[in-house]
């Protein structure tokens, strides 16, 4: 029957931020969930659908959380334009359903009482019921429904079951829904009167209902040491060392093993296939691309692991409300200190991890940034030129110079990062930080299901929308680095002879101001798909038939005699901005939805990477002479 | 207009105890919420910030008891309103005028 998939309803989820409305949306739909961005807005869409025990089949849109219709960030921005049907694209909701956590209903009720106006037929689902219980919160529920006008309905959507009372008032709901809308909406922003007006009615009910707010005495208690001045920051600082030692090291095994799966399957097809470019495509392209991006896989599941868990257990506002005024130096939310530093394994986590930033413009600022944060790919650039050209000695008797040149590199992102930071949020939008107005949640012990269910997502979306992006950008690269081939009887490696060297030669006057010589130039073309290729380029520039891991100690003499001093330094110094990474530059299409922002990140890596080449190479040059 | 006489004008009762600002109270300090009003160097625009500080409870006579404060100049302040923890960084907490627990 096609006309019923046309009026399956749809019904709105809304409610605070931390009230448990993602649970009770993951208890309801299961794994039958859409994952998407609304158009032209960095804001994740969450659609799912589900059919009662009763027969009754609807589609469950789960709203951003928020504490009024206002729309003060771009995330409630959609949910009050969603729940007045003012998005293109999105049908008015046919009803809503407001999540309330039963502990901490003040502020709900003032949202509910918003929701009223809107003169959609509207639910309160009172979540969390079993930890109410537990703390000693009551709360009249009779009368609590009563005084609203509307269902209200005890839930705990972590245990099995405990959504079973809310189905029928589903079921229910769609038959209102079938007669059609109440009336027209009524809702307009509210001014301060009316809100304080709002506030007093919502005390009046709690006193009503009896509501008797949890105790929070183990909150309290964990407050005091994980806030505390010192052993605070100490647990923060041990939190994000375990991270980051997890994301570098749990993962490093995992990805070296899918590396070696795609290096055998690789090898496999060289030694089944003939020489020529199908193989070419296959091994050098579709593999080689594939792989770079699978193999990101475990380390973006470790991060995520780590911030929902932190982020489900109520630590991520603890980490914001500690880390706040140093980050806010940069003009950078508190929230912004967890992807900058994710982003040292890898810009692409760090990037998708800046979700946690509710304001769009910190949100953006965070990620233009993120990639100036030293990742683990520019390692092997910065030890090839580092053990090439910075002599093995000691400063002071007890510190490696090289040691302390990688240091500097570090540093120098560090300090870049956080002048960026500051120039966009200070200089171009003109922006003092946004007013720091946090809830800080009660602790809560994060649900298994939901865990995995978070994770899940943020694979597929990863695997699926990255995915195909950067392959179509490695097989791209692929194209210019092996088109047209070699001339019979050529003597230098073939890829001289391809558009990518023939631009790498084109480019190198471009290039000579900053030191570069055409080899340099040449290798930057592969390197675009992720910096540590640079080394297997410059290895085929040289016409090296070494693989991997040899490329770096057979290039190290050749670099030697070859490079001048200031040439090295320069490209150290071009690899501190250099924004040779599709992937990253991919991700940051997909977080953003636009290709303006890749654009501006590109644009603005490159001529910092150009600017800093340029200085080191010439201040290096004068001092040498 | 002077600060002062727009202090004067928001302050609701007739205490005659100098208010305070929630913004220079220490750790531990408990009190209540009797006015909001607008000070030098908010970000944002007053009737925004006061919609926004509204709805995070801080309305005239709400309970309030500063838990913690930040490691870095005791900012920013993790504040006990009436039944839930609201974070604030000391300079917008500024524009809430509070009387201390008598």
């Amino acid at each position: 029957m096609s006309s019923a998939t046309m009026t399956v309803p749809g019904f709105a989820l809304v409610g605070c931020p931390n009230c448990g409305k993602t649970a009770l949306f993951n208890a309801l739909t299961g794994h039958h969930q859409k994952v998407a961005n609304y158009p032209g807005v960095t804001v994740e869409r969450k659609e799912g659908a589900m059919t009662t025990p009763g027969g009754t089949t609807v589609r469950l849109l789960d709203l951003p959380g928020t504490y009024s219709l206002r729309g003060r960030s771009p995330d409630e921005a959609v949910t009050r334009d969603v729940v007045l049907g003012r998005l293109d694209g999105e049908p008015l909701p046919d009803a809503v359903i407001c999540v309330a956590d039963a502990t901490n209903l003040r502020l709900v009720l003032r949202l509910i009482m918003e929701l009223k106006a809107l003169n959609r037929p509207l639910i309160l689902a009172l979540n969390m019921v079993d930890i109410a219980k537990r703390q000693g919160c009551e709360i009249d529920v009779d009368r609590l429904a009563q005084e609203l006008g509307i269902p209200v309905i005890p839930t705990v959507a972590v245990r099995r079951g405990g959504v079973a009372s809310l189905f029928s008032a589903i079921d229910s709901l769609a038959a209102r829904t079938a007669e059609g809308p109440t009336g027209p909406i009524r809702w307009r922003e509210p001014n301060s009167t009316e809100i304080r007006a709002a506030h007093k009615e919502a005390e009046r009910i709690l006193k009503a209902c009896a509501f008797r707010p949890g105790d929070q005495k183990l909150t309290g208690r964990l407050d005091r040491v994980l806030l505390h001045p010192v052993f605070g920051l100490l647990i923060l600082l041990a939190v994000l060392f375990l991270m980051f030692q997890a994301v570098f090291a749990w993962a490093t095994p995992v990805m070296d093993g899918i590396k070696a799966a795609f290096d055998l399957l690789s090898g496999q097809i060289q030694t089944m296939m003939p020489d020529g470019l199908l193989r070419s495509l296959l091994t050098d392209g579709v593999l080689a691309g594939v792989g770079s991006v699978v193999q990101f896989l475990p380390q973006i599941l470790i991060m995520f692991l780590f911030i929902i868990l932190l982020e489900d257990f109520g630590y991520m506002a603890r980490a914001a409300f500690l880390m706040d005024r140093l980050m806010g130096g940069a003009g950078l939310h508190g929230r912004a200190f967890i992807p900058l530093l994710s982003s040292f394994a890898c810009a692409i986590p760090g990037i998708m991890s800046a979700r946690v930033i509710e304001n769009r413009r910190d949100r953006l600022a965070t990620i233009l940034v993120a990639p100036l944060m030293t990742c683990s790919a520019r390692i092997p650039v910065y030890t090839l030129i580092i053990s090439a050209f910075v002599p093995r000695t000691e400063v002071a008797g007890v510190l490696s110079l090289q040691g302390l040149v990688l240091f500097g590199l570090y540093a120098a992102g560090i300090l870049s990062a956080l002048a960026v930071a500051w120039v966009m949020k200070r200089l171009v939008w003109r922006e003092v930080a946004e007013p720091f107005l946090m809830e800080m949640p009660a602790y809560k012990v994060p649900s298994f299901k939901n865990v995995a269910l978070g994770l899940w997502q943020r694979a597929s979306v990863f695997l699926q929308r990255a995915g195909t992006i950067i392959l179509a950008i490695m097989v791209l690269i692929w194209f210019l680095s092996s088109f047209p081939g070699a001339p019979d009887g050529a003597t230098d490696a073939a890829i001289n002879y391809s558009i990518a060297g023939i631009v790498g030669h084109w480019i190198q006057p471009i290039l000579a101001p900053i030191g570069f010589n055409w080899q340099i130039a040449v290798a930057l073309i592969p390197g675009m798909a992720a910096r540590e290729v640079a080394v297997g380029a410059l290895g085929t520039v040289y016409a090296l038939s070494a693989t991997g891991d040899e490329v770096g100690a057979a290039l190290q003499p050749i670099l030697a005699a070859q490079w001048s001093l200031p040439t090295a330094l320069a490209l150290l110094a071009w690899y501190i901005f250099a924004p040779q990474c599709a992937s990253t530059l991919a991700v940051v299409k997909r977080e953003t939805n636009s290709w303006r922002w890749p654009a501006i990140l590109f644009l603005y890596m490159i001529t910092l990477a150009y600017l800093a080449a340029f200085v080191t190479f010439q201040l290096a040059q004068w001092v040498m002479a | 207009m002077s600060l002062s006489s727009i202090v004067s004008k928001t302050i609701v009762g007739g205490s005659s105890a100098p208010d305070m600002r929630l913004g220079q109270c220490p750790k531990g300090w408990r009190g209540t919420v009797c006015g909001l009003t607008p000070v030098a160097g908010l970000s944002i625009p007053w009737l925004e910030m006061e919609r926004r500080l509204l709805e995070m409870g801080f309305v005239e006579g709400a309970r309030l008891e500063i838990l913690h404060d930040g490691p870095i100049m005791r900012d920013p302040i993790a504040v006990r309103v009436d039944d839930i923890t609201i974070a604030v960084r000391r300079a917008d907490a500024n524009t809430i005028l509070v009387r201390p627990l008598e």
